[in-house]
């Protein structure tokens, strides 16, 4: 479905690029042996080259090189063998150095794509452009002081990788999907942690408008958005704002603006005197970046297998749905317990567990997957029990929650709590000619035509016998008697 | 290449240097002297030639990833010309 914007003369297209920021999974920093962990005292995380003293010189981290190339072959990108590093100048006070290392002309990673689906089922592939390597800057403060901004270069010089990618996005939607799938791949490679409340994940949006058929616009640049949700918000006022600049005659300038949730919409952010003039040049401190070929494949050789191919496989293998599988694959650990719970057991029974009771039980108590009430081996016990007929599916719910209440095995509460079904057909007669003794007016009824009552007796005789009777075998001895 | 009193105090400006008007013909003319010697350089014909970025063996050497610094604020904080308890300041910068 195409999305277009219906300005005063006809529609408009979209046109967007994202450049994401994600904070690379490491111990130290890219050039610095300070600690690259969230939230230390203010700057206790900072070593003499991260505050940028004469004479410092960086040493490159040899992990952080691993996890570009990690994220690179999981982008299904071409990773360059040799690469090099360019100062980025510019002037802000938590830039100790006046200059951001950065990778400008050779980056680490080359062309790449993502594969995203929409909620019509439809997909797209989304070209990336390059990943590169760079540092992160410090964190200033403005509110503690009226008159100073407080600094803390703990995050300054933390490893960034910054992935490009293609204008090939052309709706809110696509952008939101390429952010989760991003997100999603990130998280399998384990190359970061994908947060974007906490920063460690953030996008620059370039947005511009057309008209079917034309060349690109000029483009805004949308800087530091730091939820899906804003991109997608953003990018909608965005192209609005410029459908109303083109459409009364002026021209939209190429700048940079910020997103105001707040007040739903965008606002220059740098006047154009000061547009970017970052004067690259190679960084002299820094020789080219060269890898052998020999560890990229040994690097290839050790990636988890990643969501599209782990969802294929659950279809394959498994014999469930292509949603239940994109469900089961979203995040790595989900995966893992469905596995867990299905390995040697009916898949589906399995899934529809997972997805249905078990999801909505960690929503109810607020719980994640990884301190799950329930583990995937005690879920799997249960639906052993379902399978050999040990309990039905009714009874089954509620052994799923005493299990949820107080940590028990299903076994241990049916044993307990006499759950077992009865599977005795002499009981079940029985208990089925006491209904039908209970309730004359109503077998008469049924008698003279009113099919619907049969459900009636169902629910009666499962009263009777406390939900515990063989639903198959009380279907089957009722269908007899009436 | 020659350059223009407005390029000349826009390089200033980019690099956070004040320079008075008065100085701007005698800096233009330093900088364009050094641009013209510079420039010799295009006479050398380097088609086909990789640019060279190093002597020697001209590959970066990567360390391991351990945490071998840090945990020195004072040390880090030591020039600050103005620090309040565990941080930097600066005269503010809002935009």
């Amino acid at each position: 479905m195409t999305y277009l914007i219906e300005g005063r003369d006809g529609p408009w297209e979209l046109v967007v690029g994202l450049e994401v920021h994600a904070q690379v999974i490491s111990r130290s920093k890219l050039f610095s042996g300070a600690s690259a962990s969230y939230g230390g005292e203010p700057n206790t995380h900072v070593s003499l080259v991260d505050a940028g003293f004469p004479g410092m010189l960086p040493v490159i981290n040899r992990e952080c090189v691993a996890q570009a190339v990690r994220t690179g072959l999981g982008l299904k990108a071409r990773v360059n063998l040799e690469s090099r590093f360019d100062r980025k100048n510019y002037f802000y006070a938590d830039l100790p150095t006046g200059y951001q290392i950065s990778q400008f002309t050779h980056p680490i990673i080359g062309e790449g794509a993502v594969e995203i689906e929409l909620v019509d089922g439809s997909t797209r592939v989304i070209g990336i452009t390059r990943l590169h390597l760079e540092q992160d800057a410090g964190k200033s403060m403005h509110d503690q002081d009226p008159a100073r901004s407080f600094i803390d270069l703990n995050r300054a010089g933390v490893a960034l990788m910054e992935i490009v990618s293609e204008p090939d996005i052309r709706s809110p939607e696509e952008a939101g999907a390429y952010l989760r799938k991003l997100r999603m791949i990130l998280r399998y490679l384990g190359t970061c942690d994908g947060n974007m409340e906490e920063g460690s994940m953030r996008a620059d949006v370039n947005v511009s408008v057309r008209k079917a058929g034309e060349p690109f616009r000029t483009r805004c640049e949308i800087k530091n958005v730091n939820s899906i949700r804003y991109v997608m918000q953003a990018i909608e006022v965005e192209a609005v704002r410029q459908v109303e600049i083109w459409e009364s005659g002026g021209s939209v300038d190429q700048e940079t603006r910020l997103f105001d949730p707040a007040r739903s919409e965008t606002r220059s952010l740098r006047s154009k005197e000061d547009a970017h003039d970052y004067r690259y040049f190679p960084d002299p401190d820094l020789l080219p970046l060269v890898i052998e070929e020999a560890w990229v494949q040994e690097l290839a050789s050790h990636l988890p297998e990643l969501p599209d191919a782990k969802r294929q496989r659950f279809q394959d293998e498994y014999g469930i749905p292509r949603y239940d599988a994109g469900v089961l694959v979203a995040e790595q650990p989900t995966a893992d317990f469905y596995e867990t719970v299905a390995r040697g057991r009916d898949p589906r029974l399995a899934a529809n567990w997972v997805i249905g009771d078990f999801f909505a039980a960690l929503n109810r108590t607020g719980r994640t997957i990884q301190d799950s009430p329930i583990s995937a081996e005690a879920l799997g016990g249960m639906l052993d029990l379902i399978t050999d007929g040990t309990i039905n599916g009714k009874i089954a719910k509620d052994v799923f929650e005493e299990m949820l209440a107080n940590g028990e095995t299903a076994a241990e509460i049916v044993e307990r709590k006499g759950l077992r079904q009865v599977t005795d057909t002499g009981a079940i007669d029985a208990a089925v000619q006491a209904v039908l003794d209970k309730n004359p007016d109503k077998l008469a009824e049924y008698r003279s035509g009113k099919d619907k009552l049969f459900g009636f007796f169902v629910g009666q005789v499962m009263k009777a016998m406390a939900g515990k009777g063989n639903p198959a075998l009380v279907n089957e001895a009722l269908k007899k008697v009436l | 290449m020659s350059l223009d009193p407005a390029t000349v105090r826009r390089i200033a400006r980019l690099a956070r240097i004040g320079i008075d008007e008065s100085d701007l013909p005698a800096l233009q003319r330093e900088l364009n002297g050094i641009l013209g010697w510079i420039e010799q350089l295009n006479e050398v014909d380097v088609d086909n030639v990789e640019p060279m970025v190093g002597t020697g063996h001209a590959a970066l050497r990567m360390r391991e990833d351990v945490v071998t610094d840090g945990d020195a604020r004072e040390a880090v904080l030591s020039n600050a010309p103005d620090a309040a308890g565990p941080y930097y300041t600066v005269p503010k910068v809002v935009e």
